[in-house]
């Protein structure tokens, strides 16, 4: 094992022994559990836009591919383990995102990120013209039915928070050595010169669609924990151009082409407007208007942002392996080939 | 195993520790606790600030003038959600835990209310959905702890077709008169589809319901249509920038703006003023009057604001749709407290005795004069099994610069409706394993 894995090991630990034993519903239902969700969505975009270099603005539709195929299968499909209809979920978002990757074969940067946008009205339009995906439901918000994984019913806090970390565990794992592999390399070639994989002999329609299919089917199941362990509901509008945006920034501010960029950036997004709100509402919440407190905060986030890519262009990833903690450091190239 | 790696766990881990411990409050002695997740900025900062400054004022006069509900003051603290689910479902999770704990949620905000049907009813605090939210939460057997108080949406659509039925001559002239329905293309806009086929089945006039898709801001093809189609009434179940481009346009293909009904979504000043003249004669569905001449109005002007503790920034907002259905749902809020203080005592009480006070709550015309609001809303009577409460609605019309009540007291056909709710209800139950519970055998639970 390396020094890089045994790091990324000990926080697993941390989060999946020590975490779980503080008293609080708030922090696993508003911090934690929305924390991991997005940051494995932020993951399969990475793997799409940061490794194979293909941009994406379609990540909430996959999303919502993953949210309403879960939703699908888990009321239709009686019996269904839950494992497996998150799976099925991924199945079905990376078979649309195979679609919605033809149009990678031959467009590139800019023109690539606009087509993807294809996906993201077309998903939308979908799920709420067409009744069935919502079961007829009068409303179209969906509240998704009790969930038991063999028999344990997932129904507090804490188990949320566990089902979506062992899953978003695994799945990182997978990408981990996905990156490190023949595959992960194609990904690499593809990015950094087209013509020059082609002459290499990497397969580059090939590599680009499966990058485009595995990171649907991260996104997809990522999705489906957003929707069945974060908000417990499940409707379009949850999934909108805005969310796509949120993914994209987080792999920006994390760091492109790192897996531990998603989870950096994640916390950035997800958890530190957060904390600024509790702090901005414990200070000034008496005192004054909330919308006023409100919009303070997004200037903060706004300036941070602006500040943290100054000082690191490439992301809070490259950021952390700069800090100087000699020989006992994560492994600079930890989570990243390049 | 990485040094780096358990400084930086440990870190988050202390981090989010503090921060959760910072925001248990101190306990406040004998005190009514109301979340607020209300929504200032951000597209329906119009809405919000309306709706929860006239809920915050009706509270605050409580606590001036009467010094709260039999003693017990009413607290609050606001959590800004934009209405952004996600935004909501954090400040539910901030507030839930406050001391006292909370009375009662009011997000108005569909998808924020979705949101948190299955933690409130483990919770045991009742969710209110004035005027909109789930149809099927009508029924309190299945949801025991959601009250779409007033109104839902498929009582709203059989008042828009009786008020019709009124303009025209009565419900049997509907047989040879064509009305259209134009819809905002969302889950909200098409939850009526199925309503207004049944009650054009029912009556026998000829419906065409047309989508508008979000947001709405090119409506040509949707009224040249209309304009081909030549109906009698056009029904306008908008939302935001949508209502104001549909009377524009509407008055660009010459249809006449007083035969548009507006939906509860498409009631307020800031649907109406934006179209300028075009909205000039535009009718919309109410359940709460507007202006400033009712007392609780006047008391909360004179008492609150002349304290300068007023909520409204912009002063002459007072008295407008979403002021006063938020004044309205403060009055319904705070009877609550008191229908639930006669049961189980003089103090503060918890989620589960204020939804016993909810499923008392019966404010008959008297009453509603008592409390100051007659001619503001006409009255409500909630049951174990009817969440809504009979709310009964009025149709208000635009002169170009402010609203004028033009209809009585109108009631929606709920018989007609309770079945399509009790199956949809009844469905719901199934897919999520809850019994439903005997409303016949309702009795108060003691426990504090």
């Amino acid at each position: 094992m390396t020094r890089a894995n045994a790091g990324a090991f000990a926080v697993l630990l941390v989060m999946a022994l020590i975490v779980p034993l503080i008293p609080s519903d708030y922090m696993f239902d508003a911090i934690l559990t929305p924390f991991l969700a997005v940051s494995l969505a932020a993951l399969g975009l990475n793997l799409l836009a940061g490794y194979t270099g293909q941009v994406s603005l379609g990540s909430a539709a996959f999303m919502a591919v993953g949210a309403f195929s879960a939703y699908n299968f888990l009321i239709r499909v009686p019996g269904l383990p839950l494992l497996a209809d998150f799976l099925l979920a991924g199945v079905i978002a990376a078979a649309l995102g195979v679609v919605f990757g033809l149009p990678s074969l031959r467009l590139r940067g800019f023109y690539l990120a606009i087509s993807t946008l294809a996906a993201q009205f077309f998903v939308q339009w979908a799920l709420t013209t067409v009744d069935w995906f919502s079961d007829g439901d009068t409303s179209g918000v969906l509240t998704t039915p009790p969930l038991s994984i063999g028999g344990v019913t997932i129904d507090s806090p804490v188990r949320r928070y566990l089902l979506s970390l062992s899953v978003v565990a695994v799945l990182t794992l997978v990408a981990v050595r996905l990156v490190r592999s023949r595959a992960g390399h194609d990904f690499l070639a593809v990015r950094d010169n087209e013509l020059a994989a082609r002459i290499l002999g990497v397969p580059v329609l090939r590599t680009k669609l499966f990058a485009c299919a595995i990171s649907s089917f991260y996104i997809g199941i990522a999705g489906a924990l957003w929707a069945f362990l974060y908000l417990r509901t499940v409707e379009p509008a949850g999934f909108d151009l805005d969310r796509s945006f949120e993914i994209l920034f987080v792999i920006i501010i994390g760091g492109l082409a790192s897996i531990r960029g998603a989870f950096l950036g994640a916390a950035f997004i997800v958890v530190l407007p957060l904390l600024l709100s509790r702090a901005g509402g414990a200070i000034f919440g008496q005192t004054f208007d909330s919308g006023l407190v409100d919009i303070v905060e997004k200037i903060i986030l706004g300036v941070l942002i602006i500040f943290f890519l100054r000082v690191e262009p490439a992301g809070l990833s490259a950021l952390l392996a700069r800090v100087p903690v000699p020989r006992l450091g994560f492994n600079k190239n930890f989570g990243s080939v390049s | 195993m990485s040094f780096r790696g358990l400084l930086l766990a440990g870190a988050v881990a202390f981090g989010l520790g503090t921060a959760v411990a910072q925001a248990q409050s101190a306990a406040t002695p004998q005190a009514q606790y109301f979340p607020l997740q209300s929504y200032r900025v951000g597209p329906y900062a119009a809405g919000g600030t309306g709706f929860f400054g006239g809920f915050i004022d009706y509270m605050n006069l409580i606590n001036m003038r009467d010094g709260g509900v039999n003693g017990v003051k009413l607290s609050w603290s606001e959590c800004e959600t934009q209405y952004i689910v996600e935004q909501g479902v954090e400040c539910y999770e901030r507030m839930k835990n406050h001391v006292p704990a909370p009375s009662a949620w009011n997000p108005l905000s569909v998808g924020i209310a979705y949101a948190m049907i299955p933690s409130i009813t483990a919770d045991k605090v009742p969710l209110i959905t004035i005027d909109h939210g789930r149809t099927d939460s009508t029924d309190g057997a299945v949801f025991p702890y959601v009250f779409p108080l007033l109104m839902n949406p498929y009582s709203e659509t059989s008042a828009i077709v009786n008020f019709i039925g009124s303009r025209v001559g009565g419900d049997d002239k509907l047989a040879d008169k064509s009305i259209v329905v134009l819809y905002h293309g969302s889950p909200y806009g098409k939850e009526t589809i199925p309503i207004y086929q049944l009650l054009a089945k029912k009556y026998g006039f000829k419906l065409q319901q047309i989508e508008v898709p979000d947001p709405g801001t090119e409506q040509e093809a949707q009224w040249l249509e209309i304009r081909r189609i030549r109906p009698d009434y056009v029904v306008l179940r908008g939302w935001g920038v949508m209502n104001p481009v549909a009377l524009k346009t509407a008055q660009k293909t010459g249809f006449p703006a007083d035969h548009i009904i507006g939906n509860v979504w498409s009631n307020s000043e800031e649907d109406a003023k934006p179209a300028g003249d075009a909205a000039k004669g535009y009718i919309a569905l109410t359940t709460q009057a507007t202006g400033t001449q009712y007392p609780v109005i006047q008391q909360i002007e004179n008492t609150v604001y002349t304290a300068g503790k007023g909520d409204m920034a912009d002063k002459s907002r007072i008295g407008s749709v979403y002021y006063n259905l938020g004044v309205v749902n403060g009055i319904l809020n705070v009877e609550a407290v008191r229908i639930a203080q006669a049961q189980f005592g003089d103090h503060t009480l918890t989620g589960d005795q204020m939804r016993w006070g909810f499923e008392h709550l019966d404010l008959d015309p008297a009453r509603v004069q008592q409390l100051g609001a007659a001619g503001l809303f006409h009255s409500i009577d909630v049951t174990c099994s009817d969440h809504e409460g009979h709310g009964l609605v009025t149709f208000q019309q635009w002169d170009g610069t402010q609203w004028h009540r033009i209809s009585d007291w109108i009631a929606p056909d709920w018989a007609l409706l309770r079945p399509i709710i009790e199956a949809s209800a009844d469905k719901y139950a199934a897919q999520n394993g809850i019994t439903p519970r005997d409303c016949g055998k309702q009795v108060a639970s003691n426990a504090p």
